[in-house]
C-alpha cells in the first residue's frame, strides 16, 4: 500500500505515497510517510485534499483523529522548499506567485477544516516539526510529544513567515511575548519547553507519542461527541481574517529577490548544519 | 555542578550511547560530524538529547560554526 501504488480513494481505509488514514473504533489514524521527513509539496498538498474531503464523511462515524509520522527523522520537516524553489525558478515571476498563493490557499483549506473538524484532533509528533510541521501540529486540538521531539519556526531566515497558518494560530494559542521569541529569533526548542510555554500537553518517553495519543483518543471516546464538539466549537475559534492576512503577507514576502536567495542558499547548501536557523 | 571536564565526559558518552559508536573512539577535539557520521537532522536530536539531560536550554543559533566536542561542552558548562 506505499509507494504510490495504490490511488487514494475517499473512504475510511486509503493509502498513497506521502500519506494514508484508517478510520477504526471511532478513531482516525492519519500517518504522514514522504520520505526523508514528509516535507509538504505538491504531491502530499493534493493527497493533504483527498483525506479532507474523506474526513468530511468519515467524521459522522469518529471522535478523534490522530496525525503522526511513521519516519524516523520526525513528524515534518515543513514546506518542500527543493520543490518551491524549482517551480518559481521554471516559470515567470508573476507565474511563480500565483502558484504560492494558490498553493498556500489550498493547504489553508485543508488546515482550516482540520482545525474546525467536530471531533478532537491529535498530532503526536517525535524528531523534527518544523515549520508547516508545526503548522500542520497547530491545527490540532492537542498535540502529544515525544521527548525528543524538537520544535522551530525558521522561515524568517529565508526572509519569509510561516505561510501554512502557524502565526494565527500561534497568536491564538499562546502568549505574544512568546510568539515573538519564536517567531523573531527562529530557534528551535524541545518538547519541555514546548509544554512550559502551553504548545504541547503531555511530554512522553522516545517512542510513545502514538500510544499515549491512542490512549487519549480512547478515552475521548467515552464521552458524548455532540457535547465535545459543541465544546470545541466554542474554545477554539478559528482566525479566519488573520488567516487570510498572512497569505497576503506572505506573497508580499515572497515577490522579493532576497527570498529566490534563500531558498537557492538552502537548496544548494552543502552546509553541516542547514537545518539550524 | 559540574566541572567542564565531567560535562565534556558526559557528552561523550551521550553521543557514543546515542549513536552507537564506542565511547573510546570519540575525543574532545573531534569533529563531531565526521566522527560520528551525523547531519543536521541528526544533530538536532543530539542537541534535544543534551538538553534533555542537562536540562538546559541552548538555542541552536549559538551551534552555528561548533563542530567540536570541547567547544560544545563549553556552550553548555555556560548554561548550566
Amino acid at each position: 500500500m506505499r509507494g504510490g501504488k495504490t490511488e487514494l480513494k475517499a473512504g475510511s481505509c486509503c493509502a498513497g505515497s506521502s500519506l494514508s488514514w484508517i478510520l477504526s473504533n471511532g478513531v482516525i489514524e492519519l500517518a504522514l510517510h514522504r520520505e526523508p521527513c514528509n516535507e509538504l509539496g505538491s504531491v502530499s498538498l493534493g493527497e493533504f485534499e483527498k483525506f479532507a474531503a474523506a474526513l468530511e464523511s468519515m467524521q459522522a462515524e469518529a471522535h478523534a483523529l490522530i496525525i503522526y509520522s511513521e519516519l524516523k527523522p520526525g513528524f515534518c520537516a515543513g514546506a518542500d522548499l527543493r520543490e518551491l524553489y524549482q517551480r518559481s525558478e521554471a516559470v515567470e515571476k508573476a507565474e511563480a506567485a500565483r502558484g504560492v498563493r494558490d498553493f498556500l490557499e489550498r493547504i489553508h483549506r485543508v488546515l482550516n477544516l482540520i482545525d474546525a473538524a467536530p471531533l478532537t484532533t491529535i498530532a503526536a509528533v517525535h524528531g523534527v516539526t518544523f515549520g508547516g510541521g508545526l503548522e500542520l501540529a497547530l491545527a490540532c486540538d492537542l498535540i502529544i510529544a515525544d521527548k525528543m521531539a524538537r520544535f522551530c519556526f525558521p522561515e524568517l531566515r529565508l526572509g519569509l513567515i510561516p505561510g501554512f497558518g502557524g502565526i494565527p494560530r500561534l497568536k491564538r494559542d499562546l502568549g505574544n511575548a512568546v510568539v515573538r521569541d519564536l517567531l523573531l529569533t527562529g530557534r528551535s526548542f524541545n518538547a519541555t519547553k514546548a509544554q512550559q510555554i502551553g504548545l504541547v500537553s503531555q511530554v512522553v518517553g522516545e517512542g510513545e507519542a502514538l500510544r499515549a495519543a491512542r490512549a487519549t483518543a480512547a478515552q475521548l471516546g467515552k464521552f458524548d461527541r455532540d457535547t465535545a464538539a459543541a465544546a470545541k466549537k466554542f474554545i477554539k475559534p478559528i482566525p479566519q481574517e488573520e488567516l487570510r492576512r498572512e497569505i497576503d503577507i506572505f506573497c508580499e514576502l515572497f515577490a522579493r529577490p532576497a527570498v529566490q536567495a534563500g531558498l537557492r542558499k538552502f537548496v544548494e547548501s552543502t552546509d553541516a548544519q542547514p537545518y539550524l536557523p | 555542578m559540574n566541572t567542564a571536564e565531567q560535562t565534556l565526559d558526559e557528552i561523550l558518552s551521550l553521543a557514543a550511547m546515542h549513536f552507537k559508536v564506542p565511547r573510546e573512539k570519540l575525543r574532545p577535539d573531534d569533529d563531531f560530524f565526521k566522527t560520528l557520521g551525523i547531519d543536521s537532522l541528526q544533530t538536532l536530536d543530539l542537541l534535544t538529547k543534551l538538553e534533555n539531560h542537562f536540562r538546559v536550554e541552548l538555542p541552536d543559533y549559538e551551534l552555528q560554526g561548533v563542530s567540536d566536542f570541547r567547544t560544545l561542552a563549553g556552550k553548555i558548562q555556560a548554561r548550566l
